[in-house]
């Protein structure tokens, strides 16, 4: 097995574009994925355009305020906002992609929200602008921007629910209130107050007053009221957020999205990188009639067992080179080194042993390469679905499906290894083993069969 | 197992009785029998599909037979199959030495060093295989072949592909290997290659051994003159008995 791993690592040392293309490759990945992780922490870039005439802003109470910028403050809190100066501007770096949308503040913007605490509301709007050319990014921009403007609606709710509360507290214990605008101070009684009040009235009518059960009502009704009007408090802040999420995690291991891209970068590079170049150099065997030579000499199994060290070194070798290029730009937990390269050998020899399973069933390199790039691709893509996307049954069979080729595996015991949170590495692995012994007969038994 | 091997020094080189080999429901070879002896030069010749390469499997040991025996002289039997079984990306010494290594032999280098020089490709070794000539390569291909001094050495059409002067090259060191008392079964398309280099022809036709004997012996089976032409001898012969 020793000469015959050798002998095929001379080969490729002798193929300089296939070498180039092993070192290029990760370096380029990594750099890539590297960029696209750390590059201002993700955020879509979006063009912001503000005509709310300068100082205008809907106070809030308690002496905060709603304006044209605290929408961009929390706009910007969450993408990357490039200002424009006019809807036009907005429009042209939105056609040619400088940004990914844009979100323009209109003129009567704040009007409109004062306009909802009087008798004649006018639901405000903000316009967003996408370029539907992409739906992946317009589908993005749209996600982001709705959920700015539900926080804002939410911020505003709760605010206006708060205000509502101090006019109820004002309303019950009585004191002043600051007409918004005017700027008077205007003596509020309050409930309790009057009630009070009109028990000492009561008092010095005479015994006989006919005004006396009258007073007496009214006297009721204010204590009542006083009394019972604060239970709208909590129905106001019911009103402000009827639905409050709380977030519970079922199912899944909850690995962080930075190590999670990582180890499906390095998923994608194990599965092309062995399985093209095990199939390839299988096929090499039988396309330079060597194999029947070899067969004369070697038994099948050591054959096998050299093409799968040939993926083992050439899988290690070119995701670490993949982890290495990324370290500048994400921080990969290197101090969990044993269990990255555990992870990365069991499924090296995995993704080698089903690359092998498909040359000894290719009689040429070309077949081969087309057979395993033809395999691996969708067996990739089928592996990134997430549930939820597509039916049950459906995502039932490509479970199944998924758990017949190491790709699956091979990202979970790499996202594992990654991240502390990346779940058990354990049967990922024990998984990826039973894979590589079942190729591997297959393998062998395509080869006594098709040599 | 079918092929054995008998004290040195004893009877022919190779020794073989009632070998009959199918492939599933098709028959391959049938009752074929024959001996040759130590330095002889044998040509087994026949039309596409007579069963001559799979003949050559059988005695190399690549399958093995239904029925009949393979016995040979104590040695190994070298195989050079038809096509050239080379890594075009190793030089002619690394393709020698990986394939010495994995027959295991005692001093691989010392073995790749004697080869090169008798074969020839001192010179070469250095050489990638994908940039010799084709005689060169088919030298190659032979040379490891020899790698374990065989004593029984089994070429698949050898001058297949090679021009004139590269093909007499090479039958002038297929001869000196019979010379040095390699036994040399080659099968070829070249009837005039058989008729001038094997000392003895097998005539092979839908899996049956038709003919065994000298070029002159067939001249004279298929009543044409010593020295006439012997592709037509040959075709007269073969349609005189029905193939």
């Amino acid at each position: 097995m020793r000469w015959l791993l050798l002998k095929d690592l001379l080969i490729l040392r002798r193929s300089p574009l296939v070498l180039a293309l092993l070192v290029a490759y990760p370096l380029a990945l990594g750099a890539l994925i590297g960029f696209a992780l750390s590059g201002d922490e993700g955020k879509p870039r979006v063009a912001f355009v503000n005509e709310v005439p300068s100082g205008q802003a809907l106070e809030l109470g308690g002496g905060e305020e709603f304006g044209a910028d605290r929408a961009r403050a929390e706009l910007c809190a969450r993408v990357e906002c490039v200002d424009a100066d006019s809807r036009g501007q907005a429009e042209e770096m939105v056609r040619e992609g400088e940004v990914l949308g844009a979100l323009i503040l209109p003129r009567d913007l704040v009007a409109r929200l004062r306009s909802l605490t009087g008798l004649d509301p006018e639901p405000a709007r903000v316009e967003v602008l996408v370029n539907e050319d992409d739906p992946v990014k317009a589908q993005l921009v749209d996600d982001r921007i709705q959920a700015l403007v539900g926080e804002a609606n939410l911020a505003l709710a709760q605010r206006i629910s708060a205000q509502a509360g101090e006019y109820i507290e004002l309303l019950i214990d009585g004191g002043t209130f600051e007409v918004p605008l005017v700027g008077t101070e205007v003596p509020i009684l309050g409930l309790g107050r009057a009630a009070r009040l009109l028990e000492r009235v009561q008092q010095e009518l005479p015994a006989q007053s006919p005004v006396r059960d009258s007073l007496e009502r009214v006297i009721e009704f204010a204590r009542m009221a006083g009394e019972n009007i604060d239970f709208a408090l909590p129905l106001l802040g019911a009103i402000a957020e009827p639905i409050a999420v709380e977030k519970v995690t079922v199912a899944g291991a909850g690995t962080a999205l930075d190590a999670f891209a990582i180890a499906i970068a390095a998923a994608v590079t194990l599965m092309f990188v062995s399985v093209l170049l095990v199939a390839g150099s299988l096929a090499l065997e039988r396309e330079e009639n060597t194999y029947a030579r070899l067969a004369r000499v070697v038994a099948p199994g050591a054959l096998l067992a050299g093409k799968l060290a040939l993926g083992l070194v050439a899988s290690l070798g070119v995701t670490l080179l993949l982890l290495v290029a990324l370290t500048p730009f994400v921080s990969v937990a290197w101090e969990r080194l044993p269990l990255i390269l555990a992870a990365l050998a069991v499924g090296g020899v995995a993704v080698a042993a089903f690359g092998a399973a498909i040359g000894s069933l290719a009689r040429e390199v070309r077949a081969a390469s087309l057979l395993a790039f033809m395999s691996a691709l969708p067996i990739a893509f089928l592996s990134l679905i997430p549930s939820g996307v597509v039916g049950p049954t459906l995502f039932d069979m490509a479970r199944v499906v998924r758990a017949l080729f190491p790709f699956d595996p091979a990202l979970d015991a790499i996202a594992a290894a990654l991240d502390p949170s990346g779940g058990g590495i354990a049967a990922p692995l024990a998984h990826l083993l039973a894979l590589a012994l079942a190729y591997s007969a297959l393998a062998r038994l395509a080869l006594r069969r098709f040599a | 197992m079918q092929t054995s091997e008998p004290e040195p020094g004893i009877g022919p080189a190779i020794e073989v009785r009632g070998l009959s080999y199918s492939f599933g429901a098709r028959r391959a070879l049938h009752g074929v029998s024959f001996e040759a002896r130590a330095g002889e030069l044998v040509a087994v010749i026949g039309p596409n599909g007579a069963g001559k390469t799979t003949l050559l499997s059988l005695l190399a040991g690549r399958r093995k037979p239904d029925v009949g025996t393979v016995r040979v002289r104590a040695g190994a039997v070298g195989w050079v199959p038809q096509e050239l079984a080379l890594y075009r990306r190793l030089t002619v010494a690394e393709n020698l030495l990986l394939f010495a290594r994995l027959e295991g032999l005692d001093d691989p280098r010392a073995a790749v060093a004697d080869l090169l020089e008798r074969a020839g490709l001192a010179e070469r070794r250095n050489e990638p295989v994908a940039t010799l000539s084709g005689g060169y390569r088919q030298r190659v291909n032979i040379a490891i072949g020899l790698l374990r001094k065989p004593a029984v050495l089994l070429l698949d059409e050898p001058s297949t592909g090679l021009d004139p002067r590269q093909r007499a090259r090479l039958w002038e060191f297929v001869r000196d290997l019979a010379g040095g008392g390699t036994t040399v079964l080659f099968t070829t398309h070249h009837l005039g290659e058989a008729e001038r280099y094997g000392e003895r022809l097998l005539v092979l036709a839908d899996g049956e051994l038709v003919f065994n004997g000298s070029a002159a012996a067939l001249h004279a089976e298929a009543g044409a003159p010593d020295g006439g032409d012997f592709e037509a001898a040959f075709v007269s012969f073969l349609r005189e008995r029905g193939h």
